[in-house]
C-alpha cells in the first residue's frame, strides 16, 4: 500500500517508545509508521499496551524513551492540547461532546469565532462552516441540533466532523464501531475512506476484527506492551490475527458442552406484549439449554430481556420461572424466583465503579450473608466473594480493596457475571455478555457460560455478534420489531437463514390473537 | 558507569516520587482533620491560654454533643447522594413540640409520665417529618434539596406558630427535673449528654458498617440503576436513611432543649451550615457513596474548635461565620481532589 502513496515519508512514525507506570513497564518499545491515506488497524487484547501507546500519542502520558515524528518533524507533545495543535485527533470511545449543546456548539466549544474583536460569537459564520462540516461527513442535520437527540452513530460523526475542522492530520479511532448499528458503520467507512482519499492517516483501534479487516490496509497486533507484527490485509485473516494477539492459536473459541439440554421448563414466557416493544412474544428455555436470541439493532432484543427481568412494565402476558408464575415483575421478584440479569450497560447498571469487588459480588445477595437481626457476616461475605473470582479467573485476588473502576474490561464483565452467579440463578439472561472485551476474556466468558449450563442452569443469550449466538446456542430465535420471527434448532443453524429471520417483515397478523 | 549513573538517578526518582506518594497519603487520609484539630490547638495555645484547660475542653465536649447527633443523620443521608436541609426546622418543631407537652405551665401531661411522653412525642415528630421527606422523594421523584427545603420552610415556620398557642413570649418555659438533667446530669462522672450521643454514634456506626441497610445505603449513593438492578429495595432504603436522619435531628432536639431548659421555635435556625459543613470537613462526599461516622465525629470536633477558639478570641460573630465558611470550603474542594486524583473512598 504504501508504494502506491508515493509519499516519501511516513506520516506519523512511532519508534522504539516505552513507558513504565510505577516502575512496571507497560511498553517495551512500541515502533510502527502511518503513511499519508492509510488506515492501520491496531489490534490486541486490553492490557496489550494500545490505549497507553495512543495515550502517548495523543500527549496525555509522556513516554520515557523512544521518539515520534510527525510528517519529518519531531513530535514530543507534552499536553493532548498540543496534540490536538499539531494535527492529531483521538476520537475516544466515550465520546467526548456535550448533550446539552447544539452540533454547532459542540464543533465550535474550544475556539468560538468572535467578531471583530468583541467577545460575541460570530453566529453566521458558525452556521455556515458547521453545514459544510457536517456535508463533509454525510450528516444532513441542522446544526442546531441538540447532541442530546442524536443517535450514537451521529455523535461519533460530530466528533469527526470537529477534528476535520481542527485540520487533523491524523485521526485516531477508538473502537468506533461497538456501539454502532450496521448502516450506522457502513456510512462511517465511507467516510473513512474518503478522509484517507485526501490524505489523511487513520489509526482505527479495535476489538472487531473483521471491521479492521474491512477498512485497514496494514494491521499492527499488540501484545504485553510489544508490537508483534505489522502485515498487509492481504497477508492476514481473522484467526491468524487472533493467534497473534494472544501468542496462541486458538483451536476452537467456542468449548463445546458436555451435556444437552434437559426436559423440564426453566422459563416460560407466554404472550409477552407491551406496546412498541414486545407483541406476543411466548418461548421455553430448558434447563441446561442455551437460547440465543438474535436480532438487528433496535429490534427488541434488549427490551425483551429488560421486561423478564422486571425493569419495564408489561402489558399482559405470563413468566414462569421453574414452573413459579411472576406476579408482579420487579427485579427483586425476579432474582427471587430464579432469574439473573447480566445488563449491556455495564458502567451504569451492572457495576459499583466505585466499590470495591466484594462489595459489587455481595450486593445481589446480601441476606445470605445475614447474622442476627440484619447483620451481614462480612467474613462469610469476603471468602465468597474470594471463591466466586477465583471461579471466573479474575486478574485479582486482592477483592477487598480493588475498586471495580481500576479492572479492565474484561474483569469487570467477570465481576458482573460472578455477582449473578453467587445467586446460583436457574435462568441467566445475558445481554450482549462480551462486548468491548478482548479474545481472552471472551473464551473465559463462554467457559463460564458452559459450566452454568451443565450444571443445569439455562441461558438466554443476546448477542450482536451472530457469530457468538451460534457457537453457543441449543437454539436461536430471531426477534424483530418486538415480534419473534423465527426459530432455529442447532442442527439447522445457518448463517443467511438467521439474519433473513431477523429481518423478515412482521405483520399485524398476530394481534387477532392477542 | 553510565549504568550506574542511571541506576542512581532512577533510584533518586523514585525516592520522589515515593516521598510525594507519603505526603499525597497523608492529605488524603482518614486522619488528617484529626491530625488538623491537634496543630491547630497547638498553634492556638499562644493566642488562647485558655485552650489547654480542662474547662474549655468540657464546653467543647458538650457543645459538640448535639450537633454530632444531627450531624450522624446528616451522614446517612449524604452517603445516599441525598441532601437533608429539613433537620433545623425538625429541632425548633420537635422542642417546641416535646415543651409544650410536659411544661408545668398548664401542659398537656403532667406527673412523671410527662417527660419520657414528651420525648417519645419528638421523636415521632423527627420520625413524621423524615417519611414525609422521603415519600416526596421517593413515590414523587422530587430532588432531596427541593423538598428538604420546603419542609423547612415549612415545619420551621409551623413551629412559630405552634408556640404562639402554647405561650404568650417566643418560648416554652418551666420544663419538668426530670429532662432538664439530660442537659446537666452525670451518669458516674460522664454527662448524659454525651453519653446518648456517644451511644448514637455507635449505632449508626453499626448500621453503616456492619448491617445490611448500611451496604444498600452505600450502594445507592454510588449508583441507584445498578443498586436496583442488583434487586436492592432502592426506594426503602432512601426512605430509611431519611426518617433515620430526622429522628436522629430530634434526639439532639432533646439535648439541646435540655441544656437550654426551654422549647423554642428557632433553636435549630443557625446550625444547618455547621451540620453540613461538619459532615463534609470530616470527608463525607457530597457526591455520595462514602461517609464514615468517625469522620463525622472528627469534622464536628474541628468546627466547634474553631468556633470555640475564635469566641475565645473575641471575634465577632461575622468574622466566625467567614472562617467557618472558609474552612467549609476548603474541606468541598478537598473531597473533589480526593475523588477525582485518588478514587479512595
Amino acid at each position: 500500500m504504501k508504494t502506491n502513496q508515493r509519499a516519501d515519508q511516513p506520516l506519523l512514525s512511532v519508534e522504539g517508545i516505552t513507558k513504565s507506570f510505577f516502575g512496571v513497564r507497560v511498553l517495551h518499545g512500541v515502533s510502527f509508521e502511518l503513511w499519508p491515506g492509510e488506515a492501520l488497524g491496531l489490534v490486541g487484547e486490553n492490557g496489550s499496551g494500545k490505549s497507553t501507546s495512543m495515550n502517548i500519542l495523543g500527549g496525555v502520558h509522556q513516554p520515557d524513551g523512544g521518539r515520534m515524528s510527525l510528517a519529518g518533524q519531531l513530535y514530543a507533545p507534552q499536553s493532548p492540547r498540543e496534540a490536538g495543535r499539531a494535527g492529531i485527533a483521538f476520537i475516544h470511545q466515550e465520546l467526548n461532546l456535550f448533550p446539552n449543546l447544539s452540533i454547532e456548539e459542540n464543533l465550535f466549544i474550544t475556539d468560538f469565532p468572535k467578531r471583530g474583536g468583541v467577545p460575541f460569537i460570530d453566529r453566521g459564520w458558525v452556521r455556515k462552516r458547521a453545514r459544510e462540516l457536517l456535508a463533509e461527513v454525510d450528516l444532513d442535520l441542522p446544526p442546531t441540533r441538540l447532541v442530546g437527540n442524536l443517535a450514537q452513530g451521529e455523535r461519533q460523526l460530530v466528533e469527526i466532523a470537529k477534528a476535520l475542522h481542527a485540520d487533523a492530520k491524523v485521526l485516531i479511532l477508538d473502537e468506533p464501531t461497538t456501539s454502532l448499528t450496521r448502516r450506522e458503520v457502513e456510512r462511517l467507512f465511507a467516510i473513512v475512506n474518503r478522509l484517507k482519499s485526501r490524505g489523511v492517516g487513520i489509526i482505527f483501534i479495535s476489538h472487531a476484527l473483521e471491521d479492521v479487516m474491512h477498512v485497514c490496509e496494514r494491521v499492527t497486533v499488540l501484545r504485553d506492551g510489544a508490537v508483534v507484527g505489522t502485515d498487509l490485509r492481504e497477508r492476514l485473516n481473522v484467526p491468524a490475527i487472533i493467534s497473534m494477539m494472544v501468542g496462541r492459536s486458538i483451536d476452537a473459541i467456542f468449548p463445546e458442552r458436555s451435556t444437552k439440554p434437559r426436559e423440564e421448563v426453566a422459563l416460560r414466557v407466554r404472550g409477552l406484549t407491551q406496546r412498541g416493544v414486545a407483541n406476543d412474544v411466548s418461548f421455553d428455555i430448558r434447563a441446561g439449554e442455551v437460547v440465543g436470541l438474535s436480532g438487528l439493532m433496535g429490534s427488541g432484543r434488549s427490551e425483551l430481556a429488560r421486561l423478564i427481568f422486571g425493569l419495564d412494565p408489561i402489558e399482559s402476558g405470563t413468566i414462569e420461572v421453574a414452573g413459579t408464575r411472576l406476579m408482579r415483575p420487579t427485579p427483586k421478584a425476579s432474582m427471587a424466583a430464579g432469574l439473573a440479569f447480566l445488563t449491556e450497560d455495564r458502567r451504569n447498571e451492572g457495576l459499583l465503579m466505585d466499590a470495591s469487588i466484594v462489595d459489587n459480588i455481595g450486593l445481589t445477595f446480601l441476606k445470605r450473608f445475614r447474622v442476627g437481626p440484619g447483620f451481614v457476616g462480612g467474613k462469610a461475605l469476603n471468602t465468597t466473594a474470594g471463591e466466586l473470582a477465583r471461579m471466573v479467573h479474575l486478574s485479582t485476588d486482592r477483592v477487598q480493596d480493588t475498586l471495580a473502576k481500576h479492572l479492565s474490561g474484561g474483569n469487570q464483565q467477570k465481576v458482573v457475571i460472578a455477582k449473578w452467579l453467587l445467586r446460583r440463578p436457574k435462568v441467566f439472561i445475558l445481554d450482549e455478555p462480551t462486548r468491548g472485551i478482548d479474545v481472552g476474556a471472551k473464551q473465559e466468558v463462554y467457559r463460564i457460560i458452559n459450566r452454568l449450563v451443565e450444571e443445569g442452569g439455562a441461558v438466554f443469550l443476546i448477542s450482536s455478534e451472530i457469530e457468538e449466538v451460534m457457537g453457543l446456542s441449543d437454539r436461536i430465535l430471531t426477534i424483530n420489531k418486538g415480534e419473534i420471527t423465527g426459530s432455529f434448532e442447532r442442527s439447522g443453524f445457518d448463517r443467511e437463514a438467521i439474519l433473513a429471520a431477523a429481518m423478515a417483515p412482521v405483520g399485524p397478523k398476530r394481534e387477532a390473537t392477542a | 558507569m553510565l549504568v550506574s549513573e542511571a541506576v542512581s538517578r532512577r533510584a533518586e526518582r523514585e525516592a520522589g516520587r515515593s516521598r510525594w506518594k507519603a505526603a499525597a497519603r497523608f492529605i488524603l487520609s482518614e486522619y488528617l482533620v484529626l491530625a488538623l484539630c491537634v496543630l491547630y490547638t497547638l498553634v492556638m495555645i499562644p493566642f488562647v491560654p485558655e485552650i489547654a484547660t480542662v474547662e474549655v475542653w468540657q464546653n467543647i465536649l458538650s457543645d459538640m454533643m448535639p450537633l454530632l447527633i444531627v450531624c450522624l443523620g446528616q451522614t446517612i443521608v449524604l452517603i445516599i447522594a441525598g441532601i437533608d436541609l429539613s433537620v433545623t426546622a425538625i429541632i425548633s418543631l420537635a422542642s417546641v413540640v416535646g415543651a409544650s407537652i410536659m411544661t408545668q405551665s398548664d401542659g398537656y401531661l403532667s406527673g412523671p409520665l410527662a417527660a419520657p411522653a414528651a420525648m417519645a412525642a419528638m421523636l415521632l415528630v423527627g420520625a413524621g417529618i423524615g417519611l414525609l421527606n422521603g415519600l416526596s422523594i421517593t413515590r414523587l421523584n422530587m430532588p432531596a434539596f427541593m423538598v428538604t427545603l420546603a419542609t423547612t420552610n415549612f415545619f420551621g415556620g409551623s413551629a412559630i406558630w405552634y408556640t404562639t398557642f402554647h405561650s404568650t413570649t417566643t418560648s416554652i418555659y418551666d420544663l419538668p427535673d426530670m429532662f432538664i438533667s439530660i442537659g446537666d446530669r452525670d451518669i458516674a462522672g460522664i454527662p448524659i449528654a454525651v453519653v446518648i450521643a456517644v451511644a448514637a454514634a455507635l449505632i449508626v456506626h453499626g448500621v453503616l458498617a456492619y448491617t445490611i441497610l448500611g451496604r444498600w445505603l452505600y450502594a445507592v449513593g454510588k449508583n441507584p440503576r445498578t443498586a436496583y438492578v442488583s434487586g436492592v429495595p432502592v426506594r426503602t432504603t432512601i426512605l430509611s436513611a431519611f426518617i433515620l436522619s430526622g429522628m436522629l435531628a430530634a434526639l439532639a432536639s432533646i439535648v439541646y432543649t435540655a441544656r437550654l431548659q426551654t422549647g423554642t421555635p428557632i433553636l435549630g435556625e443557625r446550625i444547618l451550615l455547621d451540620v453540613i459543613g461538619a459532615v463534609v470537613i470530616g470527608g463525607t462526599s457530597l457526591f455520595g457513596g462514602k461517609g464514615k461516622v468517625i469522620w463525622t465525629v472528627f469534622g464536628v470536633l474541628f468546627l466547634v474548635l474553631i468556633d470555640t477558639t475564635l469566641k475565645l478570641l473575641g471575634a465577632s460573630l461575622f468574622v466566625i461565620y467567614v472562617i467557618k465558611g472558609s474552612v467549609i470550603l476548603a474541606a468541598a474542594l478537598l473531597d473533589t481532589l480526593r475523588t477525582r486524583y485518588l478514587g479512595v473512598r
